[in-house]
């Protein structure tokens, strides 16, 4: 799906900032890390300041297996910024993580017509630039 | 304990011309459509004292600066998107029921057409997230990934629906079909004189799977604006009053972030519709017409099933032609929805729901109207329903 070349690459990138700055960096050296409860250990994403189940403000960044399936999607054939025109049809996919947190990302290797509820997905990493890393996902055969 | 069921109701609505290309700003829209409620009542400007403030575009005080409001006693603001016309409904009840306020403007517009065109990113090339509480999200999750738009959220909904209970393309194209038909009644509308087929839509392209062309609502410059005073004031004014009889909002969770919903299926009506129908005192067999926030066919299909008219998967089976017709068990969006009359932010689906019970809506007109319910429903599945009654 990366029909563009690195180094005119025009898509949007995440902006770096406050906690979604965190989760990119660690995308950067190619971990898949998600925020964790530092009191009751409940997994979270997206990032937040306060451990919803227990009030904890205490969290650490915890490595996910990068392992998970296919929640739902959209396949989307109107672009509607012009850089995207020649991505479509592109199919921005929610994964759910064997940990429980739901991320979107897209599949690299699975056409928009293939895809299925419950497909199992594995964790790649695209360096789109030389400062940001996207987490994308390839199908996994098996566990 | 004390209730807001039937303290309140709405005395007056108007709009501004429905174009695509006003030509005007968001406030000259509004102060149009307001000028149309307010003579619709019988009011003069400077009668109104509170103001729900619009989502956007112009603030309370620029209303109040217009309109000649020295003292205004009450302001306020619902930022739930396309829910927030019938949520402001509940802050202008509860403030006239309250004394708080004696008549309240509730007016609400755009220029989605020639200023905030969702097709082509909201206007301007935008390459960055929006303004707002969404906007965080947006940028750093979904942007990235090429999710800008909302009928490519809402279709991640869709989709799983869809896969899990079968739900069918045949129905979101009856309904886009049925708001088409009601249309061609309503000289309003901005596709009178275009006709629809399920032929036509089946045909149509594709925008964002599930979502073809026709799933998808219009893209419009228009305002819409209601009064809102306590039921003893309304019985002095000119209309028929129309009572605000069980209103309530809510709000999917967590609201920022669909992928993490646990159940994505439980949105905001999931919360606002039992308490609304309880505050009422109706049930659904009650309802003679409903007027649901139509951005993208299947989100109407998911309130159904939220407003309980059916069970969870069912309602792929609950919604057929004949029964949302005019004429059949369950008139839907009879003046032709966002899809087909305007794209008001709801606020026209308030407006559809005052004449309806006024019966002011000749050959639409549901007949014996005597209830009927509105929702709203805006960014990420914010929702809000009230039941009105004549
Ligand atoms: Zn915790």
């Amino acid at each position: 799906m990366a029909l563009e070349t690195r180094s005119e690459y025009k898509l949007p990138l995440p902006p770096m900032r406050g906690p979604a700055a965190d989760f990119y960096k660690f995308c950067k050296a190619h971990e898949l890390r998600f925020q964790r409860c530092a009191e009751c250990g409940t997994w979270r994403h997206i990032p937040r300041d306060v451990c919803a189940k227990c009030g904890s403000f205490k969290f650490e960044w915890a490595r996910s297996s990068g392992k998970g399936k296919v929640f739902s999607w959209t396949v989307t054939a109107q672009p509607f910024l012009p850089q995207f025109a020649p991505m479509v049809p592109y199919a921005p996919v929610i994964i759910e993580m064997d940990e429980g947190v739901r991320m979107l990302s897209w599949l690299t290797d699975v056409k928009p017509e293939d895809l299925q509820l419950g497909m199992r997905v594995a964790v790649v990493f695209d360096d789109v630039t030389p400062e940001v890393t996207l987490p994308k996902f390839k199908r996994a055969v098996s566990q | 304990m004390e209730s807001l069921k039937d303290k309140a109701c709405i005395v007056g609505v108007g709009e501004s011309a429905f174009t695509r290309g006003s030509g005007k700003t968001e406030l000259q829209l509004m102060l149009e459509a307001s000028a149309n409620a307010l003579n619709d009542a019988g009011l003069r400007p400077h009668d109104i004292d509170g103001i729900v403030g619009p989502p956007l575009g112009a603030s309370a005080e620029h209303f109040a600066a217009n309109l000649g409001i020295e003292n205004l006693r009450y302001s306020a603001y619902v930022q739930m998107g396309g829910a927030s016309p019938v949520v402001a409904l509940q802050s202008a009840a509860m403030a006239v029921a309250l004394g708080v306020a004696k008549h309240v403007l509730v007016p609400c517009g755009w220029n989605g057409y020639s200023v905030m065109r969702v097709s082509s990113g909201g206007g301007g090339g935008r390459d960055s997230a929006p303004p707002g509480p969404l906007g965080g999200t947006i940028g750093d999750y979904y942007m990235p990934y090429g999710a800008i738009a909302p009928v490519q959220w809402y279709a991640w909904i869709a989709t799983r629906h869809m896969k899990l209970y079968g739900t069918r393309f045949e129905t979101m194209g009856a309904i886009a079909v049925n708001s088409r038909t009601n249309a061609q009644l309503n000289p309003h509308a901005l596709m009178r004189g275009r006709p629809l087929t399920i032929d036509d839509y089946f045909k149509a392209r594709w925008i964002s799977y599930p979502f073809r062309l026709y799933d998808c609502c219009l893209e419009t410059d228009a305002a819409g604006a209601v009064i809102v005073t306590s039921s003893e004031r309304a019985r002095d004014l000119k209309r028929t009053p129309v009572y605000i009889s069980g209103v309530a909002e809510g709000h999917p969770y967590p609201a920022d972030d669909i992928p993490a919903r646990p159940d994505p299926f439980v949105i905001g009506l999931t919360f606002a519709a039992p308490k609304a129908f309880q505050m009422a005192g109706i049930t659904h067999g009650d309802i003679d017409f409903a007027e649901i926030y139509d951005c993208f066919t299947y989100v109407v299909m998911l309130q159904i099933e939220a407003l309980g008219f059916c069970k969870r998967g069912e309602v792929t089976d609950f919604v057929t032609p004949e029964r949302i017709a005019l004429g059949g068990e369950l008139p839907l969006n009879t003046h032709g929805g966002l899809h087909s009359e305007a794209h008001v932010w709801g606020i026209n689906h308030i407006v559809e729901a005052v004449r309806q019970l006024r019966r002011e809506c000749g050959e639409r007109q549901v007949k014996d109207a005597e209830v009927g319910l509105v929702t709203g429903w805006g960014d990420f599945g914010d929702g809000g329903l009230a039941i009105l009654r004549r």
